[in-house]
């Protein structure tokens, strides 16, 4: 089974992202059974009968505003927030937005051109799932890629992560 | 100055582990290219046209004199000798190996010093007055706020990955010179009616493609919200800069499509949530940066020292160089001192490592160890006694750092351009040496007076060409070099944005195009006018008549 991050262990997870393609309708859209992450517009489509299925969760890409989803956010357990290019940062916006502002306690997870590099990143600003692209990391080199969670010990600034800065966790001599 | 304590001391040790790792990865092929290139630039590597270039931060312009000899030695041990004092303070040496680079780093971050966020589309180093603490208009000391600012953009996780690279600056002084118009957001220090410390804040400046002047969005944050403040134009920049286009990525894009109250509106309505939230700083934390900046050990001293006056008198060459290099200092009896890396036989910016070195030993002897560079790509001394400019100007002339033109037309901005870099269209660094060359008559650059010359080898300024009095442009044209002058352009607190002449020149042109352009002045000035005074009063017809000649500007009029 594929692994993924989750809380800063390795678990193994199955759960599908589907991906509608310009034919499907997301109104006509049947689901079959099991873990999946929907796109926002079959979730807009179905929210009635999916509201409270456990497995299911949402997925937004990065152009979508995660304000949209704040009316629904007590029926949806896990939301998935899509990085199309590893460059586009909009996702730790969403993230922090979902985090703070809308006091999202369920799953955020990061998915999409997902790598190592950024897992710090995305940690600091609430993701405390990450699915990096199939076959883009082997198992071992997922584990190896844990330490990047571990990249900077105390960080400046405060973020999800971190709600106070450092200068007010810490007493700084002068 | 700011000096680490231990958490800033880890937080660039780790970094440096990092990008040990990374580059291991990426040497190793597990990390791509186009995988690694974000991670190289936010570590200020470029790859460039003959060898990477690794661009070292100095936060707001300030350097100890161990600082600096540590980048001698880099310049010695991994680089060809020298290093490039680049326009955003910054130090750039331009031909380590990639695999040197983390120990490169190593050496760094034993001076308290590192390549965060000097390239990539993050918050950038944070720029201000190199006069600061010194000045005799300065109203409020900028350098703790550039220090909080610094602290707080290291490794932001929300803002590593924006639309386009962001950048801001600081100003405390009556006079701008940190060019904060021109910053993505620009901060001028000032006080409200009840004395309280806040900032004026612009934002959507820029030069680049599209160059822009700042528009106001407050007039006052107080100093206690400045953190969110920033965080909220950041995070609405975020979420909405474009990134469908890179070149219509940069917030002064954003800014302009919505308008600034629109802009303002979001900022604010974003604001709310983070206002007075933990990000709100404290007495306590200003207090302590502020406390690293304090006032050096000055002794109490004549404002106008006997021996200085009489050396004034009797050498010619030593007034020549006071009168340009040598600057009024708040405290009396002592000077600010520019040491010019200007001298022609070298590129504008560029000084060896023999150099550095003699100026961290002066710094030392006569500065209380500090050093400052200025985004004009010279080094300064801020704190040397008037009984002392004699024998600092000795050194420094047998060093080749003491050429008097402050302030004059061949002190340029230049940037690197097609020697170095590989985004230029052009080079910059010989047209720089030839107008170097052509007036290299002092009297005659002391007659012209104030004029700033910014040169930038392509459309991304580093040059600041767009503000530079007189402006040039390398531009590519069917795969040969060519350069468009513009004037008018000024920086300070009348900034604005030079207007193009005409048709472009060849390279070899170019030392008559600024002749002429001077002539024109020349011949136009009024009583005490400055090159820029002129400009602005005549407007742009009498150059363009001195440049092209009657007949092209007819013609030229007749098809316009």
């Amino acid at each position: 089974m594929p692994k993924i991050i989750k809380n800063g262990q390795l678990i193994d997870d199955d759960t599908r992202i589907l991906i509608l393609d310009e034919s499907q309708a997301p109104e006509e859209l049947t689901l079959a059974a099991g873990p999946v992450f929907v796109p926002f517009a079959v979730w807009q489509a179905h929210s009635g009968q999916l509201s409270g299925r456990a497995d299911l969760g949402v997925w937004l890409d990065s152009h979508e505003d995660v304000a949209e989803l704040v009316p629904d956010l007590d029926r949806i357990a896990a939301i998935a927030l899509n990085f199309p290019k590893f460059t586009d940062g909009r996702a730790y916006s969403a993230a922090a937005l979902l985090r703070t502002r809308y006091g999202f306690k369920g799953e955020i997870r990061a998915i999409g051109d997902v790598l190592r590099d950024q897992f710090f990143f995305m940690q600091r600003c609430g993701f405390d799932t990450i699915q990096p692209k199939a076959g883009k990391y082997s198992d071992a080199q997922l584990e190896e890629a844990l330490a990047s969670l571990k990249d900077f010990s105390t960080p400046y600034q405060a973020a999800v992560d971190q709600p106070e800065p450092l200068f007010r966790r810490a007493q700084r001599a002068a | 100055m700011y000096r680490y304590d231990p958490y800033d001391q880890k937080i660039v040790d780790e970094r440096v582990a990092q990008f040990r790792d990374q580059t291991r990865r990426y040497l190793a092929g597990e990390l791509t290219d186009e995988e690694f290139r974000p991670l190289r630039l936010q570590n200020g590597l470029y790859i460039q046209r003959h060898a990477p270039m690794l661009r070292v931060a100095v936060p707001y312009g300030l350097l100890s004199s161990t600082q600096v000899r540590k980048m001698a030695h880099i310049a010695r041990t991994y680089d060809k000798g020298y290093a490039h004092i680049t326009t955003r303070q910054n130090v750039q040496f331009n031909w380590p190996e990639l695999k040197l680079v983390p120990e490169i780093l190593a050496e760094l971050a034993t001076v308290e010093m590192h390549a965060i966020q000097t390239s990539g589309a993050c918050i950038r180093n944070i720029t201000s007055d190199p006069f600061a603490g010194v000045a005799g208009d300065e109203q409020i000391d900028p350098r703790p706020w550039g220090e909080i600012l610094r602290q707080w953009s290291t490794f932001h996780p929300e803002f590593a990955f924006l639309p386009r690279k962001f950048k801001i600056a600081i100003n405390g002084a009556k006079e701008d010179r940190a060019v904060i118009q021109c910053h993505d957001i620009g901060l001028e220090l000032k006080r409200d009616a009840a004395g309280e410390i806040g900032f004026r804040v612009l934002v959507g400046g820029g030069m680049g493609r599209t160059p822009v002047i700042g528009a106001e969005i407050s007039a006052f944050v107080p100093w206690q919200h400045i953190i969110t403040y920033c965080e909220a134009i950041l995070r609405v920049y975020n979420r909405h800069g474009r990134r469908d286009n890179l070149y219509k990525a940069r917030i002064k894009i954003l800014v302009k499509a919505l308008g600034i109250d629109e802009f303002r509106r979001q900022v604010e309505e974003e604001w709310v949530f983070g206002k007075n939230g933990p990000n709100t700083l404290t007495e306590a934390e200003v207090a302590r940066v502020a406390g690293h900046f304090t006032t050096p050990a000055y002794e109490t001293l004549p404002a106008d020292d006997a021996g200085y006056l009489s050396q004034h008198a009797a050498n010619p060459a030593f007034a020549a160089w006071t009168r340009r290099n040598v600057l009024a200092h708040k405290v009396p009896g002592y000077a600010v001192v520019v040491v010019s890396l200007k001298d022609p036989s070298r590129a504008p910016g560029d000084v060896t490592d023999a150099q550095l070195d003699l100026v961290a030993d002066w710094a030392d002897a006569y500065s209380f160890g500090e050093i400052r560079a200025t985004h004009e790509q010279n080094l300064v001394l801020a704190d040397v006694k008037q009984s002392e400019l004699f024998a600092l100007w000795e050194k420094a002339r047998a060093a080749n750092l003491a050429t008097p033109t402050f302030g004059l037309l061949t002190d340029m901005i230049c940037c690197p351009g097609g020697d170095f870099c590989s985004l230029a269209n052009a080079k910059s660094i010989p047209i720089a040496n030839a107008i170097q060359a052509r007036f290299d008559d002092l009297d005659y650059l002391y007659d012209i007076g104030d004029i700033e010359l910014n040169i930038s080898g392509c459309m991304n300024s580093c040059g600041h060409h767009h503000v530079g009095h007189i402006g040039v442009l390398g531009v590519d044209k069917n795969g040969e070099e060519w350069y468009q002058v513009s004037l008018g352009g000024s920086q300070g607190n009348h900034t604005s944005i030079g207007k193009v002449i005409g048709r472009s020149f060849a390279a070899a042109e170019m030392p008559d195009v600024v002749s002429k352009i001077i002539n024109v002045y020349l011949a136009q000035r009024q009583d005490g006018e400055r090159f820029i005074e002129t400009v602005r009063r005549t407007g742009l017809d009498p150059f363009k008549l001195g440049v092209y000649g009657e007949a092209a500007v007819k013609e030229r009029k007749q098809n316009a």
